[in-house]
């Protein structure tokens, strides 16, 4: 699927049908990651095009009253809690204050990663060529989907037992069978990247 | 300008001087990253060598966790929020 390219990049020719999944399972991915305690700021700058002062001293109170709130706890959903994990296992105060400085930094990177396949995807399938960068954000992104489906379903490191175990008539039979899809794409794309 | 404060006698106590244990930075297996995957994400991110980005990787497979990395607290907690941005499982801790 995916093969290095003159410089560095991959490239890998898509179908239509294959670019429209991955579109489809990357936008809930961005979905998810959207803070509903950090609402993203209006995209319209301020009259006249420079922040005034009132904005600043908003900004500085948001920076002091975010240091001294709570710490926030690990996610309640479970893929949200595997895509943003806690960095100390057995010390919550430890874990929360990692997360206080750096959640919302992680969900923008991730969204970022999810808005460059976006970008980079043919809309109708076809040839997509990514620099080597891109193709890093690719990987992140398709990591993130996999995730995602992987909690959803429970899978387990025998996943492809899990599916001939299913009934054919089960609803999960094609999501693991997207799942399945979307891990030989990483693959490949792996492969691609590492010499 | 301003003055030098006066020297002081500081209460050292012996444990203050001991050096601090080296803090670690461990990744869990699941059942989710490929190991191909994982391989590639030890090599890029901490620049080791395939032999033994491979050989960390099959760790955490087969031993569950391992250790990828030590050094200062700091250094760990970036190791850590980098590979969280790759959706490896990682954990900061200091040594025992």
């Amino acid at each position: 699927m995916f093969r290095r390219t003159k410089g560095g990049g991959v490239s890998a020719w898509l179908s239509p049908g294959e670019a429209t999944l991955l579109r489809t399972l990357v936008v809930p991915v961005m979905e998810l990651l959207n803070d509903p305690a950090r609402p993203a700021p209006p995209a319209e700058p301020a009259p006249g095009g420079t922040a005034t002062s009132d904005d600043l001293f908003a900004d500085l109170e948001k920076m002091f009253n975010e240091a001294a709130a709570e710490p926030p706890e690990a996610p309640a959903d479970p893929v949200l809690a595997r895509l943003l994990p806690d960095a100390y296992q057995d010390d919550p105060e430890a874990a929360g204050e990692f997360r206080k400085y750096t959640e919302s930094s992680l969900r923008e990177a991730k969204k970022y990663f999810a808005q460059t396949l976006l970008e980079t995807l043919p809309p109708k399938g076809g040839r997509v060529k990514l620099t080597a960068e891109q193709a890093r954000d690719w990987l992140r992104a398709l990591n993130d989907v996999r995730l995602m489906f992987g909690v959803r379903l429970e899978v387990t490191e025998d996943f492809e037992e899990q599916l001939t175990s299913l009934d054919p008539k089960d609803p999960r039979v094609a999501a693991f069978q997207v799942y399945g899809w979307l891990g030989e794409v990483q693959e490949s794309l792996v492969r691609a990247i590492a010499r | 300008m301003s003055v030098a404060p006066a020297e002081v006698d500081l209460p050292w106590s012996a444990d203050e001087v001991t050096p601090e244990k080296p803090w670690l930075t461990i990744v869990w297996n699941d059942p989710i990253n490929l190991m191909s995957y994982v391989t590639y994400v030890f090599e890029h991110v901490f620049g080791y060598p395939r032999p033994k980005a491979e050989k960390l990787m099959l760790d955490v497979h087969h031993k569950g966790k391992a250790v990828v990395a030590s050094g200062t607290r700091e250094a760990m907690e970036r190791n850590v929020e980098v590979l969280h941005g790759y959706g490896l499982w990682a954990t900061v801790r200091q040594d025992t």
